[in-house]
């Protein structure tokens, strides 16, 4: 028997499932909001955290309105996705892991989406489009653009 | 409603056959994540709409994954009296057409791909004669020498549903197990079937549970693990989506066989299709009393929580999955002791991979025996595999243990794309390694594929061909598993940076032939050193490219080389003015802006800017780009 009252088990998948709660209403992982999860559930806030940066799927830095995933998994690799990469990084002007100056873009890297026959291929805000080359990436990255220039 | 008995199941079934064999038109587009990734979305909007204009009474489904993802949109349409047609590479305009087709009382032979032939449960005359000179879908090599067990349902039903996958014998078998078997006689069954885990190593699927019964303490868990971290490969994401209900019966059975009330399924973050289609199934399955209290009368209980991963490839390994679901870091465990005797909660756990459990119903249906007489000796049954990568006919396909490498990516894949010679196949993902292509008489089995340096994982297939650099994919491997190192333990977290280090250095041509033995040393101390499998099979990539493909490492170190054309550092790119036509795409194109030139003229080069992306390479239309090796 411990000495000392142990706090009960969360149920399981309990923490991951509240910070993918906190995840999709925030899009990251406020500082206030970590701490009220830890009270809710009550494991320490230590506890919160070191989840929280071990699982690449959270950020603690907000992120842009979109977010453009491109797929580096191996399928995607060999058929030329690091050259998607390449490319979107010299449109949007950041590096993979970074946001536009405007806040509208979130450029991610992602290790395959699991639709790894249609490579290369790239998630824009949860869309999935495949079979692509670099020349159909403006057409793909319109609705990343500020509304006024959508139209150009 | 509540299913509480046979008939119950019956009553369901008949709704199921219902809309599966409806009396009116039905159209299936393929929508999985892979169609949706094509524009099935569009396809499917546009028939339905197309439809309603012309005031036509189909029944339209959403479907899962309908294998052939080459010829994604995939649309299946069944013309009750006619016969059954799979669609190519649809287009909203080709759904225009489909429809005008359809109201017209008429199966096109525009963008037909294959007559799909009838199964016993609708009364559809002979399908040669369905559409002239269109073949039978088993008449397509892609799909010769497939045997769909656990794709039985992929493509063909609506994934939410339940009463069209009990229409395809759905719960029989849960039934079966929990009105006739006995807990021991379920474990007997699955032992007998020969079933081995799916999810990589191999493991006697009816031993396991064997294990976990036998083990001392209540409550007991079984967890579904359908975290698929391969890059690469999309075989469980396919199965979760298309026939979910699938894995919860095989789930359900595995836990009643262990006397397990819980269980967990684990699905990958990236897959937020997947976890819907599980979500909703759970939700449906608890509605009729398939999960939850006294399962079919039983007296058996059993209920499923769903768990989203984050974005860690180790938490694929089963103490680091078990771990990140009792809200820890997804971090592995030393074994033993194994899941089996302690495992959630410190319980006997018994955790199975998406699709071995995809497997148990089929087992428990149709008997061990008839499981055990397909595929090979010792290796018994189907596997799913996720072809890609440089291959002609990209898919998901399902064969039985035994076949050929040659028979998958020649026959199947229909061999290199653009017809290009095939060099090199990649299984068991960042875990396996490449086989060279005079090595594909090798019939595919767990020993077959272990002995010759990689490994059978989970499915992932990826074809490599001439273009493709072993060493830079050696080098693509170990980037990838020492980011995905959780740096628990040393030989791992410090050998893949090393080995990492070391292949950047040959890619960027600064390596030694000294580079090349170091690199098997440090190979040969992390498999043997480090905790979990994760560092234990990180080496494969290098160790199976060195030993296979050793001459293109020593065209990189001594002549500073790349064979392949691919490592940046060692190649230049030219353009061929007698080639270039002027049209300026590259110019377009060009990152760099290291393109310039007129129209209609030469473009040239500037060798300062050209930052070796290849993607003028990629884009001439005329080939005009040469790489200079
Ligand atoms: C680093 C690492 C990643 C793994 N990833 C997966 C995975 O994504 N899916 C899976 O089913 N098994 C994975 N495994 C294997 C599991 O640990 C476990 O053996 C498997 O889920 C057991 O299921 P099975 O007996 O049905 O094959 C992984 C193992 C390691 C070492
Ligand atoms: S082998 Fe690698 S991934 Fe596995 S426990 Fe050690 S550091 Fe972590
Ligand atoms: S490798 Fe890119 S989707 Fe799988």
């Amino acid at each position: 028997m411990p000495l000392i009252a142990q706090p009960l088990p969360l149920p399981g998948g309990a923490l991951l499932a509240r910070l993918h709660g906190i995840n999709a209403e925030h899009g990251y992982l406020p500082e206030e909001a970590l701490r009220g999860a830890a009270d809710e559930l009550q494991v320490p806030l230590s506890q919160v955290y070191s989840a929280a940066s071990f699982y690449s799927a959270f950020s603690f830095e907000p992120r842009g309105r979109h977010t453009i995933h491109a797929c580096q998994g191996t399928a995607c690799y060999i058929r030329g996705g690091d050259k998607l990469l390449e490319k979107l990084e010299a449109t949007l002007g950041v590096k993979a892991g970074e946001t536009t100056a405007d806040r509208l873009c979130t450029l991610e890297t992602v290790y395959c989406v699991g639709s790894c026959s249609m490579a290369p291929v790239i998630r824009v805000d949860g869309d999935t489009y495949g079979r692509l080359k670099a020349s159909h990436l403006p057409r793909i990255l319109k609705k990343c653009r500020p509304i006024e220039e959508q139209e150009v | 409603m509540k299913v509480r008995t046979r008939s119950d199941l019956e009553m369901l079934r008949s709704e199921g056959l219902s809309t599966l064999y409806p009396s009116r038109p039905r159209i299936s587009v393929g929508m999985a994540t892979c169609g949706l990734a094509t524009g099935a979305a569009d396809v499917y909007d546009t028939l339905r709409d197309e439809a309603d204009a012309r005031g036509l009474d189909i029944t339209l489904v959403v479907t899962g994954c309908i294998g052939y993802c080459q010829q994604e949109p995939l649309v299946d349409i069944s013309l009750p009296g006619h016969g059954r047609v799979l669609y190519a590479r649809v287009t909203p305009d080709l759904a225009r057409v489909l429809i005008a087709a359809l109201a017209a009382g008429e199966l096109p032979a525009e963008g037909a791909l294959a007559v799909i032939p009838e199964e016993e449960t609708s009364e559809v005359s002979e399908t040669s004669e369905v559409l002239p000179g269109i073949p039978l879908l088993n008449e397509l090599p892609f799909y010769a020498h497939q045997h769909k067990i656990v794709l039985r349902n992929s493509g063909l039903i609506d994934p939410t549903r339940i009463e069209e996958y009990i229409a395809r014998d759905g719960y029989q078998a849960l039934a079966r197990a929990l009105l006739d078997l006995t807990l021991q006689e379920v474990i007997d069954e699955v032992l007998h079937s020969g079933l081995r885990g799916r999810g990589g190593a191999g493991f006697p699927t009816g031993r396991k549970w064997q294990i976990c019964y036998d083990a001392p303490g209540q409550p007991k868990y079984v967890i579904c693990n359908g975290d698929e971290g391969d890059p690469g490969a999309y075989m469980d994401r396919t199965v979760l989506e298309s026939d979910p209900y699938n894995v919860i019966e095989g789930l359900t059975i595995a836990g009643y066989a262990i006397g397990a009330r819980e269980g967990y399924i684990y699905v990958r973050d990236e897959y937020p299709l997947a976890v819907e289609r599980v979500t909703q199934a759970v939700a449906r399955a608890g509605e009729l009393g398939l999960l939850g209290e006294d399962i079919l009368g039983s007296g058996f209980d059993f209920g499923v929580t769903i768990v989203r991963g984050a974005g860690a490839f180790v938490c694929g390994e089963e103490t680091a999955l078990i771990s990140s679901i009792e809200g820890g870091l997804g971090e592995p465990r030393p074994r033993p002791p194994f899941p089996a005797t302690s495992g959630l909660w410190g319980q006997p756990t018994v955790i199975n991979n998406v699709k071995t459990l995809a497997t148990v119903p089929v087992i428990i249906g149709r008997g061990a025996d008839w499981y055990a007489s397909i595929g090979a000796e010792g290796n018994a049954g189907t596997v799913v595999f996720s072809l890609v990568g440089k291959v002609a006919n990209t898919g998901l396909v399902e064969v039985p243990l035994g076949l050929t490498l040659h028979d998958m990516i020649e026959s199947i894949g229909g061999g290199g794309l653009g017809g290009r010679a095939v060099k090199a196949v990649q299984t068991g993902g960042p875990s396996g390694g490449c086989l060279p292509a005079r090595l594909f008489d090798l019939p595919i089995s767990y020993e077959t594929l272990t002995e010759a340096g990689s490994i059978m994982g989970s499915g992932g297939m990826v074809v490599m061909d001439e273009d493709t650099c072993m060493v830079d994919v050696a080098r693509y491997f170990l980037a990838f598993t020492m980011a995905e190192s959780c740096g628990k333990c040393t030989p791992c977290r410090e050998g893949t940076r090393y080995m990492h280090e070391t292949l950047t250095r040959i890619v960027e041509g600064e390596g030694t032939p000294e580079d090349l033995e170091l690199l098997e040393e440090v190979a040969e101390w992390v498999k043997a050193a480090s905790l979990c499998g994760l560092g234990q099979t990180a080496p494969n990539p290098v160790l199976s490219t060195l030993r296979y493909f050793r001459d293109e490492y020593e065209a990189h170190v001594t002549e500073k080389r790349c064979p392949a054309g691919v490592c940046r550092a060692l190649i230049r790119f030219t353009i061929q003015p007698d080639v270039c036509t002027g049209c300026g795409l590259c110019l377009r194109e060009c990152p760099a802006g290291a393109i310039s030139g007129e129209k209609k003229e030469p473009y040239v080069i500037d060798q300062e800017l050209c930052t070796h992306c290849r993607i003028c390479y990629d884009v001439c239309p005329v080939g005009a780009i040469e790489i200079v090796r």
